[in-house]
């Protein structure tokens, strides 16, 4: 058989745990080859072995039938290997173009030289429909923009296995049926591609072949065209999941949050972020605000949670003005937040597991007293949702929060917010890269917060969750309010008119 | 013995052994070449450091500890928390300087306390001093090694300025002595005789222990160092991320104040002289060598504060051989510096322990 790569009996481990266990995987040419399973499973180690950032305690590694040894990412790239990792590794401060260049920077007369390189780039960039504007900084630019730059460097480097570790986790909807198109292009021109996701849909869509992995071990490698959706999922959890859920009936209270003609300025552009939005979240309700990433989702949520100043409105929370309040207020009196951005809000990734369970608390008579932290609280607790939420770690409540998986972090976060007993949550996108088995737990968490009369109100580009979950739907398009629609009988045709702007009505 | 990579002292102690090593090998060849006949004496005593004077010479160890502890603790604490205080410097001068003043002129106090507030005004002016790249810092987002690099030569010849106008003895050419405040000796001298030794290396200690409690042990602690490893998240927390800023810089400069006061409320400690140069005062910077080598851990700084003072001391007994004195000071300087290298060992030695355990 002429496989491209294949990873023979692969063992690496860490300390507390062993991430692969004598795993196989092996990818023929030009073949899309999806890697699935569970928060924790060992997919980014594995990957992370053949791009040569770890090494594997155990295990062959060939390319194209050559045994090779992978010391490090050069090694890989030399090898035509080139990887988009789970949360991107760009430069922030610099442009497009460079960061594409970085590392084979053509040099003029000892001079950094880009007039080829810019053209080669454009080239790249319109022969896969990658659009990108080579002079933004990283920064100023969109999640999705961001990461058509890394496969930009890929393709820069006539990488020829390329693979994608989670690249839809934060993409918008629309991204992803890109980043499909342009996948099923590179396979068919001979490259090999390896696709971790947690979407099952997307397997199927285009992927060749799957590879199950559950806990370190390699279950299976079986033909996507064959095996059903829930055949694979049982497969990597080991159970039957259940997709759609069961809701009660709603029993709708009074409304906890009233937002009224409320302004919030944009740090990027000299229009208004939030222009004169105004709606209300009540008790017992899941109301999700739906829309194309970048229309003023974030800026509503920091406005609402305090990390942003108001410019005018009022934002009214159990009947008291909080507009002007403090972030730790707001939470004090019930408000948690699910940020959007893990990595940046969400955690102290240099704090252990058991530290970052009580960022929102530490200061509370449970785990201080006069100014000293009480570690043995501290640990109790992070060890009860630890195993109430099944995060996944090396060392339990010592792991370092950076040494986690993806999709570990996220529930470390999910379960401090649902932890606090909010009366209000605001979670955006909180189920990004999560497994199957772990999205049916929050959901019923979300739903369980909506029947004990909480209100959650959801921020999310997955217009499965928001239609699955949500009670009622408000359309957000260039920072204004479109459109109130009931989940029930909306279709998804007319949800993406109306977040698409071309469609709007007025609401109240 | 399993499980010796997720050790931390085991590891960050070989760590820093292995660098302080380095540094030895590079000093002795920095002599071979210099100096070839007296390379092998040299390199002994260098190792010997504070031995080879007997009880005075571990008391002059102690001594010069004190205050190199001090400033490795204001590094440290604000590195902890995410800031480099480069400043440490200025805020030692600052620190001595009002002790100095305090010690000479408030004559009014009772002798028994008078060196306690002469150490209290050098910890509050050496905070003051931070205070302000603290704030700049918090309130503007200054760049505080920029700022505090202004406030180190700000610092210096505004405490020349003041020593002309307040405490300067013409006749003498240096400033008046502090000598009704110098530190309580406590019969220590009797134990290592003929030795400069003073509580000032108690007072390290215990500020070390102070610095970890805060750090490790107490929620302004955790808030501190959330701010220092992601603003963003600290913010999210609701932590007041600006005030933390500052509040780290004013401590990290208490400590550097500090040392100033201890270093010059001595009798043998070098005359307040009108200096030029910063690096006539290396105290400063030393510090950031002793955050370094002792990984930013108050306790390992105290450790790492000895070891610098023992390697101070073996330079001084150098003098006993026709060395010249630079190549001294260079040799120190090189262990000094390289002793830094510690955290670039300690992730060398986690991967090849790991590696190590793995095979077993
Ligand atoms: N650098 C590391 N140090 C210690 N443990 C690690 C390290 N990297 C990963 N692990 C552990 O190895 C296991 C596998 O992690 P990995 O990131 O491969 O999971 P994953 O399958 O990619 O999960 P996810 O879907 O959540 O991204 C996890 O339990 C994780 O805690
Ligand atoms: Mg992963």
């Amino acid at each position: 058989m002429d496989y491209v790569i294949e990873m023979l009996n692969i063992t690496k481990i860490f300390p507390g745990i062993v991430a692969n266990d004598k795993i196989n995987f092996q990818v023929k040419k030009g073949e899309i080859h999806a890697l699935l399973g569970e928060n924790g499973a060992g997919k980014s180690t594995l990957m992370s072995v053949l791009f040569g950032l770890y090494h594997a305690e155990e295990g062959t590694i060939k390319v194209e039938g050559k045994e090779v040894k992978i010391h490090n990412p050069n090694i890989a790239k030399d090898l035509g290997i080139g990887m988009v990792h789970q949360h991107f590794k760009l430069v922030h401060n610099f442009t497009v173009l460079e960061n594409v260049v970085l590392g084979v920077e053509p040099i003029k007369n000892g001079q950094l030289y880009l007039k080829d390189a810019r053209a080669k780039v454009l080239e790249i960039s319109k022969k896969y429909n990658l659009y990108i504007e080579p002079d933004a900084i990283i920064q100023d630019i969109t999640v999705g923009m961001q990461q058509r730059v890394e496969i930009l460097k890929m393709l820069y480097r006539e990488n020829n296995i390329l693979i994608f570790d989670e690249p839809t986790a934060v993409l918008t909807p629309q991204e992803i049926v890109e980043l499909m198109k342009i996948m099923r292009n590179l396979a068919s021109e001979g490259k090999s591609i390896i696709f971790i996701t947690h979407k099952l849909n997307e397997i199927k869509a285009v992927a060749n072949r799957v590879t199950i992995l559950r806990k370190g071990r390699s279950i299976a490698t079986v033909d996507v065209k064959s095996t059903s959706v829930e055949e694979l999922s049982e497969m990597m959890v080991g159970r039957k999941v259940i997709f759609n859920i069961e809701k009660q009936a709603q029993n709708l209270g009074k409304p906890i949050l009233e937002v009224k003609d409320l302004v919030v300025k944009s740090n990027r552009h000299h229009k208004n972020a939030i222009n004169h939005v105004g709606f209300k979240v009540h008790r017992g309700e899941i109301l999700c605000v739906a829309g194309i990433e970048g229309n003023g989702q974030t800026d509503l949520v920091y406005a609402l949670t305090g990390l942003t100043k108001v410019e005018s409105g009022t934002i009214t929370y159990k009947g008291k003005d909080i507009t002007h309040q403090k972030v730790r207020t707001r939470s004090i009196d019930g408000i948690s937040h699910i940020p959007e951005d893990r990595h940046k809000h969400g955690l102290v990734l240099d704090y252990t597991l058991a530290e970052n369970l009580i960022l929102q608390t530490y200061f509370k008579e449970e785990f201080q007293s006069h100014g000293f932290l009480k570690f043995d609280n501290i640990t109790n607790h992070a060890d009860a949702l630890i195993k109430q939420f099944d995060i996944r770690s090396g060392e339990g409540a010592e792991s370092s929060t950076r040494s986690m998986s993806g999709g570990n972090q996220q529930k470390t976060i999910i379960a401090r917010e649902i932890d606090k007993d909010p009366d209000l949550l605001i979670a955006v996108q909180p189920t990004r890269g999560l497994d199957v088995g772990a999205i049916e737990y929050i959901h019923n968490q979300l739903i369980k917060q909506r029947d004990n009369g909480k209100a959650v109100l959801l921020i999310s580009l997955e217009l499965n969750e928001v239609m699955n979950i949500s009670d009622r739907i408000i359309v957000i398009y260039e920072g204004e309010i479109v459109g109130e629609v009931d989940p029930k009988t909306v279709t998804e045709q007319e949800l993406g008119l109306y977040m698409a702007g071309s469609k709007r009505e007025n609401v109240s | 013995m399993k499980n010796l990579s997720k050790n931390k002292a085991v590891i960050n102690g070989s760590a820093s052994v292995l660098s302080i090593l380095i540094g030895f090998g590079f000093s002795f060849l920095v002599l071979l070449i210099s100096n070839a006949p007296y390379s092998f004496v040299g390199l002994t005593t260098l190792l010997l450091g504070g031995f080879n004077g007997g009880m005075q010479g571990i008391g002059n160890v102690l001594y010069t500890a004190g205050p190199i502890i001090l400033t490795g603790l204001a590094v440290g604490f604000a590195f902890k928390t995410g800031l480099f205080n480069i400043g440490a410097t200025g805020q030692f001068i600052i620190g001595a300087f009002t002790a100095v003043y305090v010690g000479v002129r408030w004559t009014f106090l009772p002798v028994e306390i008078h060196w306690v507030v002469a150490l209290l005004a050098a910890f509050i002016a050496g905070g003051l001093w931070a205070l302000i790249p603290g704030i700049l810092k918090a309130y503007r987002n200054v760049n505080e090694v920029i700022s505090s690099i202004i406030m180190n030569y700000i610092g210096l010849y505004l405490v020349n300025y003041m020593i002309k106008i307040t405490i300067f003895d013409p006749t003498k050419n240096q400033a008046l002595m502090p000598t009704r405040a110098y530190l309580p000796v406590y019969g220590l001298d009797k134990i290592f005789t003929n030795s400069s030794i003073n509580v000032g290396f108690f007072i390290a200690v215990l500020m070390a222990i102070i610095a970890y409690i805060i750090l490790e042990k107490t929620t302004f602690g955790y808030e501190l160092k959330a701010c220092g490893f992601n603003r963003f998240a600290a913010e999210y927390a609701g932590i007041n991320s600006k005030r933390n800023i500052w509040l780290s810089m004013v401590i990290s400069g208490c400590f550097a104040g500090l040392a100033g006061g201890v270093m010059y409320l001595a009798g043998s400690a070098r005359y307040f002289e009108i200096i030029d140069l910063l690096l006539q005062y290396p105290e400063g910077f030393t510090g950031i060598s002793v955050a370094l080598l002792g990984l930013s851990n108050p306790i390992g700084i105290i450790f790492a504060g000895i070891f610098i003072g023992y390697i101070k001391i073996g330079g001084f007994y150098l003098q006993w051989y026709p060395i010249m004195p630079e190549i001294v000071d260079l040799m120190v300087a090189v262990i000094i510096y390289l002793s830094a290298l510690s955290f670039f060992f300690r992730a060398k030695i986690v991967y090849v322990l790991r590696k190590f355990e793995a095979k077993k």
